[in-house]
């Protein structure tokens, strides 16, 4: 780790005037240090967001829930609330990491938590998103992690969160705040593909601070199901991941959202095939064309073609699990 | 294993106070920003008991408790403690009398070099105080923060099995008080 400036404001006024280009706020630490171990990330200052009160889950007047960017994924994950009215919340964080992990980590580190490319990780080798300019060594080579939808000749790394896939299902929006102010982000919106400039994960400034995240009132709690595929039962990061949520009423699906994790430089969601889903009964057939038509656009690179087999059924699956009240059909 | 924190010779970088509760006791600690948790126990303190595996966060060795929670000292920045109750392995014995979790792990023979165990006790009794896992899968589940590279998963799962109801009546809670 290279040597750094430390201090912990107490108010969130304090913490976004001492940030700069230079500095990075830490909560949790669990991503932020182990980049800082292998230099991949070498700030001048750390500024210990830890004390600003930012751990509150609360009602809002629309029926939704505000999470303080601090609370912590274990927390949340195992909130009453949560665990009754946004069940695909819950399932997608457990699925992440490990216990230890879980209750370092914080709401809002979990959004900002960077790519797991083996090219990003070594510091001795190019990579655009480390090093912009120096090339993607990714590209062409181990390359069974990547995306296989909406890289760029760039950067084809993948956004790891399982939480996030899950945020973007249920529409989040992301507060933040700034010095100039506070503003809030659609969930969709929020973290960017890599186009020309993948050293940029998401659109927060450097003195942005993320205060909150608000979830709607729809939390799809009768019908949803986050389903994660990865190379061992628990504690490694998705392969393929699927949340999906719908509303069905009699047989008729009402309402669809299908959000993947693991395949893109952000929670993958498209709206089309949700929209197509609507209005159709909730079958295994409707759920396998649902999937052939989201993978039709999907680009794989030479190790990582399983993906899109392993994306089709595991869509299937999720929708249909979904379908029967978010029970997994083992 | 050598500390990956930078060399302490920083002329520029002021030491910081950290007051911490440290198994049971008050400590007043002077430390550098970059020192992890990990590096403060094991380099400074002498309490090699936490080990080092990976130093990043996946094989649950480092793991102590932090006002009752498990973590990970090896992606805990120690001046971040400030305040914090901190129960390491040393701390779970009260005096001569081990742990329930301790007696379970030597009763069931869960381990083989050793070196994951004292992360695995400490998970154990953390996952305990989370009073979540009661079935044999659930502790499974619970404990995959934690690796054995001798695998001895099925005897560490047993005695934890076999201690879990005392640590969560509350007998020995390392730390959650
Ligand atoms: C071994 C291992 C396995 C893991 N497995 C998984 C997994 O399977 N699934 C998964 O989803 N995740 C996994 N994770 C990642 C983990 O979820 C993230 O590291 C964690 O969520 C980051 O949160 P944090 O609070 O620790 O962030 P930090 O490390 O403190 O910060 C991360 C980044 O966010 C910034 N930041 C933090 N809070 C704010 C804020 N409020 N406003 C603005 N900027 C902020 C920091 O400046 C930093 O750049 C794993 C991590 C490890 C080490
Ligand atoms: S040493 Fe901390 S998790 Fe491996
Ligand atoms: S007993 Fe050897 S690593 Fe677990």
């Amino acid at each position: 780790m290279n040597p750094f400036h430390y201090s912990k404001p107490d108010s969130v006024q304090d913490a976004v005037h001492l940030a700069g280009p230079a500095s990075r706020f830490i909560a949790g630490g669990t991503n932020l240090l182990d980049l800082m171990k292998e230099n991949v990330t070498r700030p001048e200052h750390l500024i210990d967001i830890t004390g600003l009160p930012l751990r509150e889950v609360s009602e809002t007047a629309r029926g939704g829930l505000m999470i303080g960017a601090l609370v912590s994924n274990a927390d949340l994950a195992w909130h009453p609330l949560i665990e009754q009215r946004y069940p695909l919340l819950s399932q997608a964080i457990l699925a992440g990491a490990s216990p230890q992990l879980r209750n370092m980590a914080s709401t809002g580190g979990n959004l900002l938590q960077r790519t797991r490319c083996y090219y990003f990780y070594d510091a001795s080798v190019p990579c655009n998103k480390r090093e912009p300019g120096s090339g993607c060594p990714a590209r062409d080579g181990l390359n069974r992690i990547h995306a296989i939808f909406g890289a760029s000749a760039q950067c084809v790394a993948t956004h790891p969160s399982d939480m996030c896939v899950a945020l973007a299902a249920l529409e989040a929006v992301v507060h933040v705040q700034g010095r100039g102010g506070a503003r809030s982000i659609e969930f969709a919106d929020f973290h960017r593909l890599p186009g020309e400039a993948p050293e940029r994960d998401n659109q927060l400034a450097d003195d942005e601070l993320i205060t909150a995240i608000e979830l709607p009132a729809a939390g799809f709690a009768d019908c949803s199901h986050y389903l994660k595929i990865r190379d061992r039962a628990s504690y490694a990061f998705a392969l393929v991941s699927v949340a999906a949520a719908l509303k069905v009423v009699g047989p008729i699906i009402r309402e669809a959202r299908l959000v993947l994790g693991g395949v893109a430089h952000k929670p993958w969601r498209d709206k089309a095939v949700e929209s197509w889903l609507t209005g159709k009964a909730p079958s295994r057939e409707t759920f396998t064309a649902a999937a052939d038509t989201l993978l039709q656009n999907a680009e794989p690179l030479e190790h990582n073609a399983f993906k899109v087999k392993l994306a089709r059924r595991a869509i299937v699956r999720a929708l249909s699990d979904a379908a029967q009240g978010g029970q997994p059909d083992e | 294993m050598s500390a990956t924190t930078p060399d302490a010779a920083q002329p520029s970088f002021a030491r910081l106070p950290l007051g911490l509760t440290l198994n049971g006791q008050e400590r007043q600690l002077e430390i550098l920003p970059w020192t992890t948790l990990l590096d403060l126990l094991r380099e400074q303190l002498d309490l090699v008991g936490t080990k080092k595996g990976c130093d990043h966060g996946q094989c649950g060795a480092c793991t102590v408790l932090l006002n009752g929670k498990r973590v990970n000292a090896c992606l805990t920045l120690a001046v971040m403690c400030d305040g914090a109750d901190l129960v390491t392995v040393e701390g779970l014995a009260n005096g001569e009398e081990l742990h329930p979790m301790q007696r379970a792990f030597i009763k069931h023979d869960a381990f083989q070099c050793g070196y994951c165990t004292p992360g695995q006790i400490c998970s154990a009794v953390g996952l305990a105080n989370e009073g979540r896992a009661q079935t044999s899968e659930q502790i499974r589940e619970g404990m995959s923060g934690n690796l054995c590279r001798c695998g001895a998963y099925n005897n560490i799962r047993d005695a934890i099995e076999e201690a879990l109801p005392a640590c969560m009546q509350g007998v020995g809670q390392g730390g959650g008080q």
